[in-house]
Formats: C-alpha cells, sequence, structure tokens
C-alpha cells in the first residue's frame, strides 16, 4: 500500500514537474533572458576595460551555457517534482483515514491545496522569486536560511489551522473561518518579526520584477496543481472495482 | 469528528519508508540549495539547475 502510493507519488511528481518545465521554458525563459541580459549590460558597464569575462563571476565564468541552463530547467523542474512527489505520498500515506476528506481524491486535492499554500505561497509572499540580477550573492546563505523559516512557519500554521478546525464545534461556517484565520495569523506575526529583504538594483524594471514574479508563482502551481490532480485520479482509479467490465 | 477510520494505514507499516523522506530532501537540496559544498561538483549543478531555481522561486544568488 505504501509502496504503491510512494510510487505514484515519485512517477506522478516527475510527470507533473516536466509539464510545470514546460510552463516555465515557455512564459518564463523569455524573462530571463531579459534578466540576464540587463545584468550583462550593468556588468559591462562598470567592468569597462577590465577584461570582457571579469563580470561573468557570478554565473560561475559561464561553464555552463545557456542553451544548457534551459535543458536544466527541464531536469530541476522534473527532479523537484519527484522529490516533492515521494514526500507528499508519505505524508499522503499517514494522513488517509486520519486527517481530512475520505475519499482519496478529496485527499489528494486537499493536501496539494495546503501544501501549496504552506510551502509555495507562504514564503512567497515575504520572500518573492527574484530573475537574475535581482539579489546581493553575499546575502545568498542568509536569504536561504530565511526562505526555509518561512516554510517551517507556513507548514506549522497550516498545522495548527488543521488542528483548529477539527477541535471547533459547529458546522463548516464555524470550522472553515476558524481554520482560515488560525493559518493567517500566525504566518502574518512571523511575517512581520522575520527581517525584510530588499536587493532590487536602483533601476532594474518593475514591469520585468512583477512579470518574473508572477511567472514563478505560476510554475509553482503548474506543478502542484497537475500533481494534485493527477495522484488524486490514480488513487481513485485505483480504487474502482476491477470486476467492472474494461473494453477490449 | 471521529479521528481514526478503516481507511487508515497502521504506523507500523508507514514508518519503516520513512527513510526514503532523507534521499527525497538530498534531492530537493541539490536540486534548489546546493552551491558546491554538498555536491562537491563546484558551481556545476548550480549553474545547470539555474534557470530552474529561479523560476521555483528559490534564492540562487
Amino acid at each position: 500500500m505504501v509502496r504503491t502510493l510512494l510510487v505514484r507519488g515519485l512517477l506522478l511528481g516527475l510527470l507533473a514537474g516536466l509539464v510545470a518545465g514546460v510552463f516555465a521554458f515557455a512564459v518564463g525563459e523569455p524573462r530571463v533572458d531579459d534578466a540576464i541580459a540587463l545584468e550583462n549590460a550593468t556588468a559591462a558597464a562598470h567592468e569597462h576595460g577590465h577584461g570582457a569575462a571579469a563580470h561573468e563571476h557570478e554565473h560561475g565564468e559561464e561553464e555552463v551555457s545557456r542553451g544548457t541552463q534551459k535543458a536544466g530547467l527541464f531536469l530541476a523542474t522534473g527532479l523537484y517534482g519527484l522529490a516533492v512527489g515521494g514526500v507528499f505520498a508519505l505524508v499522503f500515506a499517514g494522513l488517509r483515514g486520519r486527517v481530512g476528506p475520505r475519499s482519496d481524491g478529496g485527499l489528494a486535492l486537499a493536501a496539494a491545496g495546503t501544501g501549496f499554500a504552506a510551502v509555495i505561497l507562504v514564503p512567497f509572499l515575504k520572500y518573492p522569486a527574484n530573475p537574475p540580477a535581482v539579489g546581493d550573492p553575499e546575502t545568498i546563505n542568509s536569504r536561504t536560511v530565511l526562505y526555509l523559516a518561512m516554510i517551517g512557519v507556513g507548514l506549522l500554521s497550516a498545522a495548527i489551522a488543521v488542528t483548529t478546525a477539527r477541535s471547533v464545534p459547529g458546522g463548516p461556517w464555524a470550522r472553515w473561518p476558524a481554520a482560515v484565520l488560525a493559518f493567517i495569523v500566525p504566518v502574518t506575526v512571523a511575517s512581520l518579526l522575520l527581517p525584510a529583504v530588499d536587493e532590487v538594483p536602483d533601476g532594474f524594471p518593475a514591469t520585468l520584477l512583477w512579470q518574473f514574479r508572477i511567472i514563478s508563482l505560476g510554475t509553482q502551481l503548474v506543478f502542484w496543481a497537475s500533481f494534485g490532480t493527477l495522484f488524486g485520479w490514480f488513487c481513485e482509479r485505483a480504487e474502482r472495482p476491477a470486476r467492472a467490465p474494461v473494453p477490449a | 469528528m471521529s479521528t481514526l477510520s478503516a481507511r487508515h494505514i497502521p504506523l507500523p507499516r508507514l514508518i519503516p519508508w520513512l527513510l526514503a523522506v532523507p534521499a527525497l530532501l538530498l534531492i530537493g537540496y541539490l536540486v534548489l540549495m546546493d552551491n558546491g559544498a554538498v555536491s562537491q561538483t563546484g558551481g556545476y549543478l548550480h549553474e545547470l539547475m539555474h534557470d530552474g531555481r529561479h523560476l521555483l522561486g528559490v534564492p540562487c544568488h
């Protein structure tokens, strides 16, 4: 049972990751190219006369070409999907019959929606995605720690919300607002307490920054929505009685 | 609201599978956050996953 769920999560996660990769490639790559062009133009202006390649340090002396990086996008989203799908399947196995909707399809969608909100949306709202050229390489470690902290906040808040919903008496009109409140309050408090990150260079186009961030959130939405739907659908399909006539 | 239905998977059958979690998190780390320290590939893995990191929304550099 657990093995079946895990294999299902890994394979469908890989598939959903590749679907998200297609979205990111088609919609996101043009904006990444725009940002890199700006980065190189700015760096070239600064490094004028100090050797043409001096500004490439941030991209590892170009040891990987842009074309390879675009292929690497699919490797990254695919492996990301595989890892998330595997962890999701094990969490799903733990929740099944204990917490959440009774049907596998309902639980898959509810868990994927909650996962997206807790692990993606919460960190994104505090520390939104940045295109190349935005962000100081010197602060990468502290920014990564803060980002992980917000994932922790999101997961903890989701757990508080679920616990609250289960302990509040009354129907859905009492439980849902209580759950939403129990999610939003800790997220808001943590966002106010954690330090802000403001490393957008002067003159970086606001429209490009906005477009990139929305596309980044969209890439994650494509992944979580397609994964949750696929996982739920395959679970429901596997549950169907085998006696049903199968057209040859 | 009942807490346990007949559909639940007993913990003794679930727990051994949790050994997969560290391996899965390591894959996630290598894809999203490695800067050469763990993978020992210098910046290669970072550069290969570069566009994915930016578009998946994690801090890249």
